[in-house]
């Protein structure tokens, strides 16, 4: 498999790190259901098949994060994005609707 | 190429023709096969030399040690395996068909004893009804007991394969990796023509093949090319590929898996053709190949038909027979029969013809034949049983006859020492389902064919469907030109050369009837169509099924020639379709790979690079002794002359830094160096205490959690600035908390201005510890700083200069205990600092200490390290419950505070003392009640580090034992059973020595 690292160009996998799911959101510590969000965040995946957004980390490279949307069947990639980038945006999505 | 003459048929290479072949007739090369000498000449195989001197007879069979000869032409093979070379190069199970020949090449056959002619177990062909489908899970069930010591062994001994060398691997591989537009694999017809019309684009190409000389089916047919022989063709193709810059020719090197993104593993044998590797050459090299876009061109394997005695020696591929008679102007036989269901059974005729072989019947298994297969016999004399088929070959070693039942059930027989048979072709498909595509079936052709292709692939020529060469052709250089134009290249056309048109005419026939004799399906693991009716029989339907059941289909040759028809035979006994009844895919890789090949240089030193701390030369110089942690090569202790052991050397060290003063390099550990308007927030984050209050020139110790609650790493923070922070993590985990900090950044907490820079390498770091570090500091430190107590005192940090304005950063920090300091300075440096800080330390006694003294030193300070943050702890069962904030948001917060986390009977981090004080104590001894019976329902926790203290006198462990800080002055028991350890010990506070603390801030 390969990854287009956005910093680096397309990179061979074993450059990268995979860690997991990038639609999961860190909840919010305060909540008063804050441990069961939390073990929903850290432990709960639903495994569906088909496109999946997750998370890898260059790190035989740049040491960016990315937010990869691949084909948990095919390996196809669509898009590789910077998690940073993703991240901010998502935050800027939710100050908007608040 | 020129035509094939008759063979000489006497001398040496009895059975070489007198012309023709591609060999190099003008040298001639000795090889020794089972002890004897042969020769044979340059661009022979060791299956062609063998042939050639007439040896038809190369091993035994796995289960019934049958005796077996040499089936095909290439790494379909499964009959002619040898072990190739002697001694620590003895290379088991190679493919006589592979094996390029060398002078002095040394093969030994395999699966037989005393020898090859006379074999012993031979036997087990008599006791065939117990060796059938299964066997193993029917013959050996009872009693259990006997199969490790008794069933097993003896299978193992009776059936199997070569011997593979006891001595290390003496050769060295490589690893490469290359990228192109266009990688084309397979350099037959197809192949070399997607080459050239891709090379002629300026596309970048790769061209692989795995033989040692390109052009396919087309030179083993000695074929006409644009009217010359085929070689002649080949030849001006190759000149022009190996001439284009842009054109990388991979011979030997076969395309063994196909993997995403358009990556391709492949193995070059680079040296396997030569007695001995040139000077610094590797034997294999791995490739890595990248490509746009694969033409895959891999041909197809001619598949066999299944009848009585298919497996006697000089029963032979028909195509296997064409390739002896043309590439290597050898003559497989001197009578032959050829038996056949398509119209490359006349394509036989001729070749053989043509060399002179005398051959008796072509028998065709189907009825109506083309007038041109009838012209082709009628000319060359031989006999024609149209509707016929061969029920059995006769003979011991070798084929004397076949017995034939024609079209009207009579039985003929006739005297033969030459079987060519051809059940049409399997298409090479294997890299196209290495991704999980299945083939299809074609009606037409009867054989499988690539379904939907890995992206970036195409196909060419017999792989694709095109049999006959001036389809392959055509189809090549189309190809070739679509996979250069999706590069994004300008393609002008290629002209395609001419070829005569071939007809790829079947009516399939698997297996014979009534076969006279045994008749196999796969001669490698020794399955008969019998066995493939008693799995039938017995509910083994599924073909995964029937390839566990009767183990077809495995082992080197991966049931290329068996696949297939086994599949048709159990859709016929079935009465289903073969897409029906199952198809046959592959997985990598599509021959075996060396795994010597696989680990490349990744060897025993070279297993993973070696990191040196900057001390390095200096500690080889004093004569340490180094220990790996982790990558790093860190001196465990300094002996020093007259010291008996190591324990006399770490005492002597200890002893040192807690009298006078010692010096230890711990550059290893972790180095961060992170800044930012938001740079105090975000540690907040990542740490579970806090470190808002921290003050600029102040360090303090942070542990770090997952966001589970366990304990990821820990260290210590250092300000410098009011956006500048400076952090140590453990050695272990300085790659891992680093990628954690980054997550923590890049992906939590996005919005916060930091900036993470790992500098562990930019730093090099010496503990200075002991009553006297002080002093020896002054005469280093330049002295406009003061770093009196007054001046610098605990847990204080600052920029100095040392030895007259040498930039460095001095932490007063303390693991050891006593008084001490940690000292920096870019890593340049590090040589230097650490000469000049032991010279300077020569007038207190200072003595240099490694990983040893260090861990002597904390575990009796009761610190923690890598053995309790071992991943299931929490700062609570270390003993740092009181530190973690209740008030802010950190990773770990949460989660840290579930009931199973915070179960006070949770073992919990206390130290250890012998109630025998000469006892010795081990870490990984469980803890028990006195009187309790060992169980894991009476586990009460365990032991995590031990040492000998010089400071106590006997041993002191740490560990975690149930509510252990409420039983305090408890006995329990440290019961180890794999080391038979049993001893009695005390429970005590953690800390062994200056339990106050008085000693670190001097």
């Amino acid at each position: 498999m390969r990854i287009a690292c956005p910093y680096c160009g397309e990179r061979s996998l074993d450059e990268f790190l995979y860690s997991g799911d990038a639609t999961v959101k860190r909840p919010d510590f305060a909540s008063p259901t804050a441990t069961e969000e939390f073990v929903s965040y850290v432990y709960e995946r639903t495994n569906p098949p088909g496109m999946h957004r997750e998370l890898w980390y260059h790190a035989a490279g740049c040491h960016a994060w990315l937010v990869v949307t691949r084909g948990v069947a095919t390996h196809q990639i669509t898009s590789v994005e910077a998690a940073r980038e993703v991240a901010l945006k998502e935050k800027s999505a939710t100050k908007d609707t608040k | 190429m020129a035509t094939p003459g008759h063979r000489s048929g006497t001398g040496s290479q009895p059975n070489r023709l007198d012309r023709g072949g591609l060999i190099d007739r003008s040298r001639t090369i000795r090889f020794t096969f089972d002890g004897k000498t042969y020769t044979g000449h340059p661009g022979d195989t060791l299956a062609s030399a063998l042939l050639a001197n007439g040896v038809v007879l190369t091993g035994r069979s796995f289960k019934y040690h049958r005796p077996r000869g040499i089936l095909s032409a290439g790494s379909e093979e499964p009959n002619a395996l040898v072990e190739l070379r002697d001694g620590a190069r003895r290379e088991p199970n190679t493919k006589a068909t592979m094996a390029e020949l060398f002078d002095g090449l040394s093969a030994t056959s395999q699966n037989r004893w005393p020898s090859l002619e006379f074999d012993v177990m031979s036997i087990n062909s008599l006791l065939s009804p117990v060796f059938v489908a299964g066997f193993y899970y029917k013959t050996f069930m009872w009693p259990s007991a006997l199969w490790e010591k008794l069933y097993e062994p003896m299978i193992r001994r009776a059936a199997g394969l070569g011997r593979a060398s006891d001595d290390a691997d003496p050769d060295t591989y490589d690893k490469a990796t290359a990228f192109a537009d266009v990688l084309v694999i397979g350099a037959g017809s197809a192949g070399l023509m997607a080459a050239l019309s891709a090379a002629r684009t300026g596309a970048r190409v790769i061209l692989v093949d795995e033989n040692a000389a390109l052009g396919g089916r087309a030179i083993d047919d000695a074929a006409e090319i644009d009217g010359k022989p085929a070689a002649d063709w080949v030849r001006s193709v190759e000149t022009e590929l190996s001439q284009a810059k842009n054109v990388r020719i991979l011979r030997r090197t076969t395309a063994f898996g196909a993997y995403d993104g358009g990556t391709y593993g492949a193995v070059e044998r680079v040296s396997d053709h030569l007695p001995k590797a040139a000077e610094g050459a590797p034997r294999q090299r791995l490739w890595r190949l990248v490509a746009k876009q694969t033409v895959l061109a891999s041909g197809a394997t001619e598949r066999p038909i299944v009848f009585g005695g298919n497996d006697r020696p000089g029963v032979m591929l028909a195509g296997a027979v064409r390739t002896y008679l043309n590439r290597f102007g050898v003559a497989p036989g001197q009578r032959a029969v050829v038996f056949t269901n398509n119209d490359y059974g006349a394509t036989t005729v001729t070749a053989l013809k043509r060399a002179g072989v005398d051959v008796v019947a072509l028998v065709d298994s189907r009825p109506e034949l083309s007038e041109q297969v009838k012209r082709i016999a009628g000319e060359a004399g031989t006999k024609l049983i149209s509707g016929g088929v061969v029920t059995g070959a006769v003979g011991k070693k070798r084929v004397t006859g076949v017995t034939i039942q024609t079209r009207t059930d009579d039985e003929i027989k006739l005297e033969c020492d030459l079987v060519a048979v051809s059940g049409g072709w399997n298409p090479n498909i294997q890299l196209t389902t290495h991704q999980g595509s299945r083939p299809v079936w074609n009606d037409t052709l009867h054989c499988f064919l690539p379904g939907v292709l890995p992206h970036g692939m195409s196909l060419a020529g017999a792989v694709a469907g095109d049999l006959a060469l001036h389809k392959a052709l055509a189809g090549g250089a189309t190809a070739g030109a679509s996979a250069a134009t999706s590069t994004g290249r300008q393609a002008t056309p290629t002209a395609v050369p001419k070829a005569a048109e071939e007809s790829e005419a079947i009516t399939p026939l698997w297996r014979v009837k009534n076969p006279n004799g045994k008749a196999f399906v796969d001669q490698q693991n020794d399955v008969t169509a019998s066995d493939v009716e008693l799995a039938e029989r017995e509910g083994f339907r599924a073909v995964e099924h029937l390839k566990r059941y009767t183990t077809l289909g495995m082992a080197t040759d991966q049931g290329r020639t068996a696949n297939v028809n086994a599949l048709a035979i159990m859709a016929e006994i079935t009465g289903r379709s073969i897409p029906e009844t199952g198809i046959t895919v592959a997985r990598p890789p599509y021959t075996p790979v060396a795994l010597g090949a696989l680990a490349g240089h990744h060897r025993e030193k070279n297993f993973k690079p070696t990191r040196l701390p900057p001390s390095y030369r200096w500690a080889k110089e004093q004569g340490a002794v180094f220990v790996e942690t982790g990558l790093w090569l860190r001196p465990a202790y300094f002996p020093r002359p007259g010291e008996k052991d190591w324990l006399e050397t770490v005492k002597r060290e200890v002893t040192t830094v807690r009298s006078a003063v010692g010096i230890c390099d711990v550059s290893t550990l972790g180095k961060v160096d992170l800044q930012g308007a938001d740079a105090a927030a975000f540690l907040d984050k990542i740490y579970m205490n806090g470190l808002k209050t921290l003050g600029i020139g102040k360090a303090r110790y942070g542990g770090m959690l997952r966001e589970d609650g366990i304990f990821l790493d820990d260290g210590t923070v250092a300000r410098f600035g009011e956006n500048h922070y400076f952090i140590t993590t453990t050695t272990a985990n300085a790659v891992k908390a680093v990628q954690h900090m980054e997550y923590c950044h890049q992906w939590l907490f996005p919005e916060m201005d930091v900036q993470i820079v790992s500098a562990t390498e930019q730093w090099a770091q010496y503990a200075v510890a002991g009553p006297k570090s002080r002093e020896l500091l002054q005469k280093v430190v330049d002295p406009e700083f003061d770093i009196t107590d007054a001046g610098f005192n605990y847990l204080q940090v600052g920029e100095i200069t040392v030895c007259g304005g040498i930039k460095a950063r001095l932490y007063r920090l303390s693991f050891s205990g006593e008084r001490a300091y940690e000292i920096g300075v870019p890593a340049r440096y590090g040589d230097a600092l650490i000469r000049r800080l032991m010279e300077a330390g020569q007038e207190f006694g200072a003595c240099a200490y490694g990983t040893e003294a260090l861990g002597v030193m904390r575990i009796e300070k009761g610190h923690i390290s890598g053995p309790e943050l071992n991943g299931t702890t929490t700062p609570r069962d270390v003993g740092l419950g009181g530190m973690v904030s209740s008030k802010k948001d950190f990773i770990g917060h949460v989660l840290g505070k579930r009931p199973g986390l915070t179960d006070p009977d949770r073992p919990t981090l206390v130290g250890f003392r012998p109630v025998d004080r000469q006892a010795r104590l081990r870490s990984g001894a469980h803890f028990i009640a006195r009187d309790a019976v060992p169980s894991a329902s009476t586990d009460e926790g365990y032991m995590t580090s031990v040492a000998f203290s010089p400071s106590n006198g006997h041993w002191v462990g740490l560990g975690f034992l149930k509510r252990g800080p409420d039983r305090i002055g408890e006995i329990v028991r440290a019961y180890d059973p794999v080391r038979g350890g049993d001893t009695l010990v005390e429970v005590v506070s953690p800390v062994f020595v200056d339990p106050e603390g008085v000693r670190v801030r001097g």
